[in-house]
């Protein structure tokens, strides 16, 4: 671990305002950022602490949506009897996360910015293009087991861990975000996180001095929704593959359906393919091997993670199977 | 008043540990304010040191020292001729080559552990990288016989004549099983403070053995023993990986007598991969031919496993077979193949645990085979005396497990027919395995003295792992002295004392307490002719090695037990869930029914660890373990240990000791892990001997549900 220099802002604008000096980084929970500096891939020299900023509270929205602040715990949002109601294919994805010590640490804007558990990201031995560009990829021809099997490139076969964030994706989430000019944008989940392509060390789509103040929710879809994570062992584990999915049925035909994986990529993996082949179809098993077949199109294996690609279509089609029989 | 040991009484170091008062090796701030050291590791897996630039890290702030092979000091060798390993001096930075990866190239000496470890990233090592052999499975062509395999145990043994019996039973099995690397991995990690004084030299350190850990230090160092103290009243879990000293021990005490100030170093989580105990992996052939009555003719187990090139290291695998099952015609081998890896040192039950994991597949395998229940047939061919050594059991009680175990799990309720029963979205099955493990006796040495405030006190270099060794021994010894346990004093974990036989092998708790039984029986007659005030009376008790013991020649001396499980496995996704586990076990006479049972909970719990998780993935490019830390080398949490009991017969085996009582820590890992296997193959009729089995090679033979 390099030597540091810590500040805790005050408010969001002096928060940006610190991290706009060079090397500074914003620390909420620290759940991954420490463990990424002490073993050297994280190298900041000044950190922000922003765990304190006013940006905690959940509240309903006039548009029948809600507001989720960036720091509030990964533990306080899950227990949010709102969004255990409304949004419980997000409380589920939670909860499926990481363990309560952990939640009870992680804020919301920092689960959106963790990094891959990749192991060669995590080893500064190895060649990895994510952690220092144009070095290559060790994954490739390594152990590659919780390794993606879509939008993967050439450069990098890392996936996003995160739980919540697939959640938010089915839900249309939009992420609202503070610059050092203290201008405010918001942008859809889904333009958030970036593929891979030929520079993964670029994984988001902020920019410098950006700062996550909050997740918007709209209203809630129609339909039930349901979040599906297969894993290794019980708790405690990253998803080796995971699936959200919202869908609404009226006398046996599908009207409506979101299906996001985890997991499988570089991101929180929207599946429109599936959401097409699943719209307007009869709620049966033989519409959800098609939108299954349909997500996976294009999946690639790479070895030790070729079973990625069955067990994405397997747990797809039991999430939806479940969700229907719910109905 | 014979009425202490037994009981299931609440550790008498509970309350310390609990509130923090329990010093354990890296916390000894008495000594006053020491310096921190910390490790940099080769990041190859063969080679050379080419270059080696320290000046960054030299410069950088708070560093006292930077030792490399450059200036290390002479150190004693590896002799390899000592027949504990442990025993052996572990010399570091001793010159260029590169053995593994990981292997600490240099050690930065900091005012605080922070400055340490920023400047470990500043040393620069060029290296001239050599092809070095990584891949097990494609090294099984190179294996050679070694002269023994662990405990001194022959590498192989024949009865009768196995390939003709084999080729004509009417039964066979015949399969390959493979188990990973595997890795203890103590909550304390392996860590020492060395404190100077003059020459002489007080290290505490955080191991099994101290009389072993004290020869190693003393050889490595090249110091008289006597100017070294070791310290060590508290050991944060060993597993086998504390046995012996590592790299922090020695490099801590080179760097404190080099600048005459205390230095502790502590490894990192990821550092524990390549710098301690690694259990090697094994492919194990499995040979069983059997009559249609399900009567064993023929009995086969052949184990290949990895080596380190510079410090050979067999588990014993294949031993268990030896004793378990009758067969007229039997044979068992241990072959060993050289990769450039850290080497292989005892990972708790080393051969049992991965030698049953295959050999009681096997068996039910065999059960299946002939529609015999798994149970029967263990009965059928249950052996009247040793099977191949011919002498009688002192005690072994084996059927009595797995009945009881039976009635008690409700195995009369386990699908006949693999893939039968559902639970919801979950296959249900049940396992179970039988579990075997070999009694050690070492020699060992307790004192006991009579306090002036009328409290006997027990010494013992005996360590206190996490096992309850400090409670037993004040149990033992209230009893044999005739006092309650509040008169009693323990006082372990010194080199000064007494040398005990360590916590190692699960002999720690029969030895140590038969020693200390004997001392206090000495004493007890020294109070009862002595004329002069007991305060300060003392007397030892010891008791001799196995091998001078006729009793563990002319008896086979063992503890048993039976596995029983319960699983669930997801039908669409292969998620495979322990649903309830049972053990039930002989081991003598317990000593705590408590501690006893915390031991056998957990040592089953690595059962399941090992069946459906553990596996150090190596990458064959560089020879790196690349799952090197806890959240990628997975081993169970609370949610995947969900019920699960373990059940002492009570017994006395007084061919073991005076105390009837034999090692029971690893028991619980033996054949657990075959016991989870099993029921795996019950609930979905598909057999993976790849072990861990993971979803992945359960799902393609699981059909799509449509």
């Amino acid at each position: 671990m390099r030597p540091f220099t810590y500040e805790r802002a005050i408010d969001p604008e002096a928060a940006v305002a610190a991290v706009s000096k060079a090397g500074a980084k914003f620390i909420s929970g620290g759940t991954n950022l420490l463990d990424l500096m002490k073993l050297e891939i994280e190298r900041p020299i000044h950190l922000v602490d922003i765990s304190r900023l006013p940006l905690k509270d959940i509240k309903e929205e006039p548009d029948g949506g809600m507001r989720i602040g960036a720091q509030a715990t990964n533990s306080d949002v899950a227990a949010d009897i709102r969004v255990r109601t409304r949004y419980p294919v997000l409380s589920q994805a939670l909860l499926a996360g990481a363990s309560g010590q952990l939640r009870n640490k992680a804020s919301v804007g920092g689960n959106l910015l963790q990094r891959t558990r990749c192991p060669y990201f995590y080893d500064t031995a190895a060649s990895c293009n994510k952690r220092d560009p144009s070095s290559g990829c060790a994954a490739i021809g390594g152990i590659n087991r919780g390794h993606a099997i879509l939008g993967a490139s050439d450069a990098c076969i890392a996936t996003h861990p995160s739980d919540m964030a697939v959640a938010m994706v089915v839900l249309d989430a939009e992420i609202e975000l503070l610059d050092a000019d203290r201008a405010t944008r918001r942008i859809a989940i889904g333009d958030f996180h970036r593929l891979p392509g030929t520079t993964p060390h670029i994984e988001t789509a902020l920019k410098t001095g950006e700062m996550i103040t909050g997740v918007v929710l709209p209203a809630p879809p129609e339909g039930r929704q349901f979040y599906r994570k297969v894993r290794d062992r019980a708790s405690y584990a990253f998803a080796l593959v995971s699936v959200a999915v919202v869908v609404a049925t009226e006398r046996g035909t599908i009207t409506s359906a979101r299906v996001a994986f985890g997991g499988v990529a570089h991101k929180p993996w929207r599946a429109k393919e599936a959401e097409a082949a699943l719209t307007g179809g009869t709620a049966t098993m033989a519409t959800y091997w098609a939108a299954a077949e349909a997500a996976m199109a294009g999946a690639t294996g790479r070895g030790h993670n070729d079973f990625k690609i069955e067990l994405a279509k397997r747990t797809l089609c039991r999430t939806l199977a479940h969700a229907a029989q719910e109905n | 008043m014979a009425t202490m040991t037994g009981q299931p009484i609440n550790r008498i170091d509970g309350p310390l540990k609990v509130s923090g008062k329990a010093t354990y090796a890296y916390e000894h701030w008495d000594v006053g304010e020491p310096l921190y050291g910390f490790i940099v590791g080769a990041t190859i897996g063969k080679g050379r040191i080419v270059q080696i630039d320290t000046t960054g890290a030299e410069r950088s702030p708070g560093v006292r020292m930077v030792m490399t092979y450059r200036n290390a000091p002479a150190q004693g060798p590896r002799d390899a001729s000592i027949p504990s390993q442990y025993s052996r001096a572990y010399p570091m930075l001793s010159g260029p080559d590169i053995h593994h990866y990981g292997e600490p190239v240099a050690l930065v000496v900091a005012t605080t552990y922070e400055q340490a470890r920023a400047a470990a990233s500043l040393v620069e090592v060029e290296y001239a990288v050599l092809s070095g052999h990584f891949d097990f499975a494609k090294r099984l062509d190179k294996a050679y016989a070694p002269k023994a395999v662990n405990a001194g145990l022959a590498t192989d043994s024949a009865v009768g004549n196995f390939d003709t019996a084999f080729k004509s039973a009417d039964v066979k099995i015949d399969q390959v099983y493979t188990t990973p690397y595997q890795f203890s991995q103590p909550m304390e990690p392996h860590c020492c403070l060395a404190v100077p004084n003059g020459d002489d030299l007080t290290v505490y350190v955080s191991a099994q053995i101290l009389a072993e850990a004290h020869t190693a230090i003393a050889s490595t160092l090249k110091i008289d023993p006597l100017r070294i103290r070791l310290v060590t009243p508290y050991v944060g879990g060993g597993f086998g990986s504390k046995l012996g000293i590592h790299g922090e021990t020695i490099l801590a005490a080179l760097a404190a007598r080099a600048l005459k100030e205390p230095v502790k170093i502590a490894m990192t989580r990821q550092q524990i991969f390549h710098l301690v105990s690694v259990r090697p992996a094994t492919s194990q052939r499995v040979r069983l031919g059997a009559g249609r009555d399900g009567r064993l003719v023929a009995l086969g187990h052949d184990v290949t496993m990895f080596t380190s090139p510079i410090s050979e290291y067999a588990e014993q695998s294949a031993t268990s077979a030896r004793g378990l099952y009758a067969a007229p015609n039997r044979l068992t081998r241990h072959r060993l193949t050289a990769l450039d890896l850290p080497r292989g040192e005892d990972v708790r039950a080393p051969g049992e645990a991965p030698g049953l994991h295959a050999f009681e597949s096997a068996m039910d395998e065999l059960a299946h085979a002939l529609n015999m229940d798994p149970i029967e047939l263990r009965i059928l061919n249950e052996p009247k005396v040793h099977p191949e050594e011919g002498i009688p059991f002192s005690d072994r009680r084996l059927v009595e497990c797995m009945r009881e175990g039976a009635r008690r799990f409700g195995w009369e309720r386990r699908p006949a027919k693999p893939a039968s029963v559902r639970d919801g979205r979950w296959l249900v099955g049940y396992g179970m395995a039988a579990a075997i493990r070999g009694q050690f006796q070492m020699t060992s040495k307790a004192k006991v003295r009579m306090g002036p405030d009328g409290i006997a006190v027990v010494q013992s270099d005996m360590t206190d792992i996490g096992t309850g060794t400090y409670t037993i021994v004040a149990q033992v010894a209230a009893d044999a002295l005739g006092v309650p346990l509040d008169r009693v004093r323990v006082e372990l974990g010194r080199s000064d004392y007494p040398a005990g036989a360590g916590s190692g092998g699960s002999w720690g708790a029969s030895n140590t307490c038969t020693s200390v039984h004997r001392a206090c029986m000495a004493l007890r007659e020294k109070l009862r002719i002595g004329k002069i005030p007991a305060e300060g009376m003392e007397a030892e008790g010891e008791i001799a090695a196995m091998s001078e013991e006729p009793n563990y020649k002319n008896y086979s001396i063992f503890t048993y037990g039976a596995h029983f499980a319960e699983v669930g496995v997801d039908v669409d996704t292969a998620e495979i869930r322990l649903r309830r586990m049972l053990g039930v076990f002989a081991a003598g006479r317990i000593l705590n029914a408590k501690t006893a049972r915390s031991q056998l909970i957990g040592g089953m719990t690595w059962g399941v660890s090992s069946a459906l998780l553990e596996d150090g993935t190596v990458d064959a490019r560089t020879g790196a373990f690349v799952n090197r830390d806890l959240a990628e080398y997975l081993v169970p949490v609370h949610a995947d240990i969900p019920e699960i009991d373990a059940i002492l017969l009570d017994g006395f085996d007084g061919k073991a000791n005076e105390l009837g009582a034999k090692g029971l820590g690893e028991l619980g890992n033996c054949g657990a892990n075959a016991a989870v296997a099993n029921a795996v193959f019950n609930a979905t009729g598909v057999r993976v001997r790849d072990f861990p089995i993971t979803l992945d090679k359960v799902l393609p033979a699981l059909p799509r549900e449509v």
